[in-house]
């Protein structure tokens, strides 16, 4: 069984470096995810956001712009999902009345 | 808790030593010394996170940190002053509300769920760059807030105070 | 010059990453799966993501590092397995 283990780890290992092999190198300006236009003929969303986010927001930070306007409604999920965490807590933890 | 007979056959009771504050003075005179830096940092990451990398979660966090130091330092009982127990959760509640009525507001006003542009009923002087500039700003405060006190709040669930 | 930096980090990584599965006493894994998520955060700065950088060093290094700690002090001390 542990011999399985290592094998399916080895396995797993080759996959992975078969697929890092095959990327292309960072910052090409060739690479898929840098054009303007994908592959299939449909605009990337990441090129809109980089010529428009400061003519938009007038903020300089592009991530700020993005988590918080163009995707506002994650940030909303990811801050539910915080509080209920929060919630979840309190009410696993505080069997006992808690102390004023 | 709920009571777990081998928990209470436990020789070491860690939990009230946990509670307790440290005895060392090094400790406390360090840790009192840090955690306003900590705080100020975490100040500074919320609020400089339009220009520079950080905003909301971060800025959170960096408080939330600056405050458990103070709780593992002094004790709960010492540093309820920053920030009282009761008051976390209700505090985490009012943030995810600054953030959902943030996009109620501009429902209300007409635009879509959470699209700046129609908080010109707020600021009716600004332009509609500016008004999303202001936006992203109040919804990082919600952020923030909300972050900044699970994090405490889930800390003093844990030590049971 | 860049690769050997680079290379540098993901070694102590990887290192990091045994060391905390194999140690013994659960503080010292505690500490040493702080040490593997600053190394990410290092990673990521090399890779040139600044943000998703100071999240991970802010949250892998507080926050979790902080509860890892006292669920150890409430619980056992050591490993039994």
């Amino acid at each position: 069984m542990k011999t399985f283990q290592y094998l399916l780890l080895l396995a797993f290992l080759g996959i992975l470096l078969a697929a890092v092999v095959d990327l292309p190198p960072r910052g090409d300006l060739a690479a898929p995810a840098h054009q303007t236009v994908n592959l299939v003929g449909t605009p990337v969303a990441g090129a809109y956001y980089i010529m428009h986010a400061y003519a938009d927001t007038k903020t300089p930070n592009m991530v700020t712009v993005i988590l918080a306007d163009y995707r506002s409604l994650d940030t909303l999920g990811e801050v539910i999902v915080v509080f209920v965490g929060g919630i979840a807590c309190f009410f696993i933890l505080n069997v006992r009345r808690r102390v004023p | 808790m709920t009571p777990n007979p081998e928990k209470e056959t436990a020789p070491s009771c860690v939990e009230e030593g946990m509670k307790s504050p440290t005895e060392s003075p090094i400790i406390h005179v360090a840790c009192r010394g840090i955690a306003p830096c900590i705080l100020l940092i975490g100040i500074y990451v919320f609020f400089h996170g339009h220009y520079s990398p950080g905003g909301g979660f971060q800025g959170g966090v960096l408080l939330a940190a600056g405050i458990l130091l103070l709780r593992l330092a002094l004790g709960p009982g010492l540093s309820q002053n920053i920030m009282p127990t009761w008051i976390t959760l209700r505090l985490s509640a009012v943030g995810a509300l600054i953030f959902a009525g943030t996009g109620l507001l501009t429902v209300i006003f007409g635009g879509k769920y959470l699209d700046y542009h129609y908080l010109h009923l707020l600021w009716p002087w600004l332009e509609p760059a500016w008004l999303r500039y202001y936006g992203i700003l109040l919804v990082e405060v919600g952020v923030t807030m909300t972050v900044m006190t699970t994090l405490v709040a889930i800390y003093d669930d844990l030590l049971g105070c | 010059m860049h690769w050997v930096v680079e290379f540098l980090l993901f070694v102590i990584l990887v290192v990091a990453a045994v060391v905390g599965l194999s140690v013994r006493n659960l503080l010292a894994a505690v500490v040493t799966l702080n040490v593997f998520t600053f190394m990410t955060a290092a990673v990521m700065v090399s890779l040139g993501a600044v943000d998703v950088a100071f999240t991970e060093a802010v949250v892998g290094a507080g926050a979790v590092g902080v509860f890892s700690i006292i669920a150890v002090f409430m619980t056992t001390r050591k490993s039994r397995d």
